[in-house]
């Protein structure tokens, strides 16, 4: 499904800032397959999705999905088979207009011609048939502007809008880090639900250790741009947060330093 | 009576404009000062054509080269980076040495030349000529803004919008952003350039230096027509420019007739009404957080 090989990622290349970022990524996503991504600070988790979502190229290095070679795809074109959620609820969806208006956005790229009716009748009701399975009353507010709406409602339309045609892959990062714990849950679930139904091959950002080991069905963990563990199946059910800790320091030959992580 | 019919001609020509400049500053969110240029634009190519008879493939011409116009200030904010104010200023600039070449000369006369108006006037000829050119003016203005109201609700108007609002989403949207871009600014333009053809026709000459200060008149309209209807959606925005292009006519002719102020003084009201406006809202703002600074507890 998604294939990255031996990627390597420099910034600020020969300046006193040099960063190695990503020193030779290989990993494969089954399809189909959900995968958890952790890591401290700096360590070249949002690199990996920048690269995947087009932000920004590759020094060295292949990109695959579907054995399409997206390396050097544009981002918007890329944007077809990629759906992308952010940490900020606002980067996902356009405020000042309705519901209803920027999921039509969204479902436009599934629809041929520029001409068309930006809204159909049919089009409404298919929105507020998806709403409604989300439980958080937004099925009434399809004419409501989305500024006015909660952050974890908006995330929750952001989700909505990047699976609506469903994509070949969902990268989350750390779409649920800005949230309140309760909407944070809510948007888990609807996530969760999204990507079981559809059958999404996705891959998620997250700081949070037992969230990483409990969601989806495979945890990858960073350092200094090398993937350091890889876990799934047994091994990774029966992994607790401290078990977790003593393997990063193992194989990091490094402390973890990072209080966010270790707390949550 | 002659006052409140000219100011109608002049309100619902003008009309034009202020819905590219709507289209541009409230819609893309973007302020396009290649208004100045394109107006003058549509001046030169409806004036040419004018005096070689063509005075409708004239108007045709005019809205296609302000589209062009639009479509060069769009490729240098989107493929070459250039900040949106100095693409807009490059343009227009370019476009002053434009449009002398198109006139061949800093002023031109189109008197007795067969203008639409006159086309019209001779068609309806039992009509006073001042309801004729009355009734151009309002078909050309009234087909214009119902063709932007309609182009808005399809597909390709939604995303302009999102454009405007929230070009991160557009992008994730797998949406090309940059043709969006320049699409936006070219038809904004051609509809500045079709308001400065049709001027030139009325008016029955065309100047190098009619686009002075146009971006601040478009402006004006615009705000004028918020102040009325408040901003809510494109179907009233547009409606209200047009609206707001109108009142601006006859507040102007109003102020010069009763002479409150000389008609060199025009550009420095305009800048101010449109200066004040802008600034009410951060006004407002700063008056209520003094209120709460003396009254808080």
């Amino acid at each position: 499904m998604l294939k990255i090989q031996n990627v390597h990622k420099v910034f600020s290349k020969g300046t006193v800032n040099e960063h190695y970022a990503l020193q030779g990524i290989d990993l494969e996503l089954k399809t189909g397959e959900f995968v958890t991504l952790i890591g401290t600070n700096g360590a070249g988790k949002s690199t990996i999705m920048n690269l995947i979502g087009g932000d920004i190229l590759p020094d060295k290095g292949r990109i695959y999905l579907d054995n399409e070679d997206i390396t050097y795809e544009k981002e918007h074109k890329r944007a077809r088979k990629i759906g992308r959620i952010f940490q900020n609820p606002m980067l996902g969806t356009a405020p000042d207009m309705t519901v209803e208006e920027n999921l039509a956005v969204a479902y436009s790229q599934s629809k041929k011609g520029l001409f068309g009716i930006g809204i159909k009748k049919e089009d409404s009701e298919f929105f507020k048939k998806c709403l409604e399975d989300f439980d958080l009353g937004l099925e009434d507010k399809l004419k409501t502007k989305v500024g006015l709406l909660s952050g974890g409602q908006r995330q929750a339309i952001a989700l909505l809008m990047s699976t609506i045609s469903t994509p070949k892959l969902l990268l989350l990062d750390e779409h649920t880090a800005a949230l309140d714990p309760s909407a944070a849950e809510k948007v888990m679930n609807i996530t969760n639900k999204i990507v079981r139904e559809k059958n999404i091959t996705t891959l998620m950002i997250t700081h949070n250790i037992n969230q990483a080991l409990k969601t989806g069905d495979r945890t990858i963990m960073l350092h200094k741009g090398k993937i350091i563990l890889d876990l799934s199946g047994k091994e990774r059910e029966n992994m607790t947060v401290s078990d977790l800790l003593k393997l990063y320091e193992n194989n990091s030959n490094d402390i973890f330093d990072n209080d966010r992580m270790i707390l949550s | 009576m002659t006052l409140i019919l000219g100011s109608l001609h002049i309100g619902l020509i003008y009309a034009l404009l202020g819905i590219g400049v709507y289209i541009t500053f409230r819609v893309l969110d973007i302020p396009d000062l290649t208004a100045d240029g394109s107006l003058t634009l549509g001046l030169a190519v409806s004036g040419i054509m004018t005096i070689n008879n063509q005075s409708i493939l004239g108007l045709v011409l005019a809205f296609i080269a302000g589209c062009i116009a639009g479509s060069v200030t769009g490729l240098l904010q989107t493929k070459f980076g250039i900040h949106p104010i100095l693409s807009g200023i490059l343009t227009m600039s370019g476009l002053y040495s434009i449009n002398l070449l198109i006139m061949g000369a800093s002023n031109i006369s189109l008197i007795g030349k067969e203008s639409v108006f006159k086309i019209f006037e001779d068609m309806l000829g039992g009509l006073d000529k001042d309801i004729v050119r009355l009734i151009v003016c309002f078909v050309v203005c009234f087909v214009v803004s119902a063709l932007f109201i309609l182009f808005f609700k399809t597909r390709l108007g939604l995303m302009i919008r999102a454009t405007g609002n929230n070009e991160h989403m557009v992008k994730a949207s797998s949406i090309n952003v940059d043709f969006i871009k320049i699409f936006t600014l070219a038809i904004a333009n051609g509809c500045v350039s079709l308001s400065g053809g049709l001027l030139a026709q009325y008016q029955s000459f065309s100047d190098i230096s009619s686009g002075v200060g146009t971006v601040v008149i478009g402006l004006a309209s615009v705000i004028i027509g918020e102040v009325l209807f408040g901003r809510r959606t494109v179907t009233i925005g547009i409606i209200s420019a047009v609206v707001g292009s109108i009142i601006y006519r006859l507040i102007i002719a109003l102020a010069l007739q009763s002479s409150i102020f000389p008609s060199y003084m025009l550009k420095l009201v305009s800048a101010v009404i449109v200066g004040v406006a802008l600034s009410i809202p951060t006004i407002k703002k700063s008056i209520e957080n003094r209120k709460l600074r003396k009254g808080g507890i």
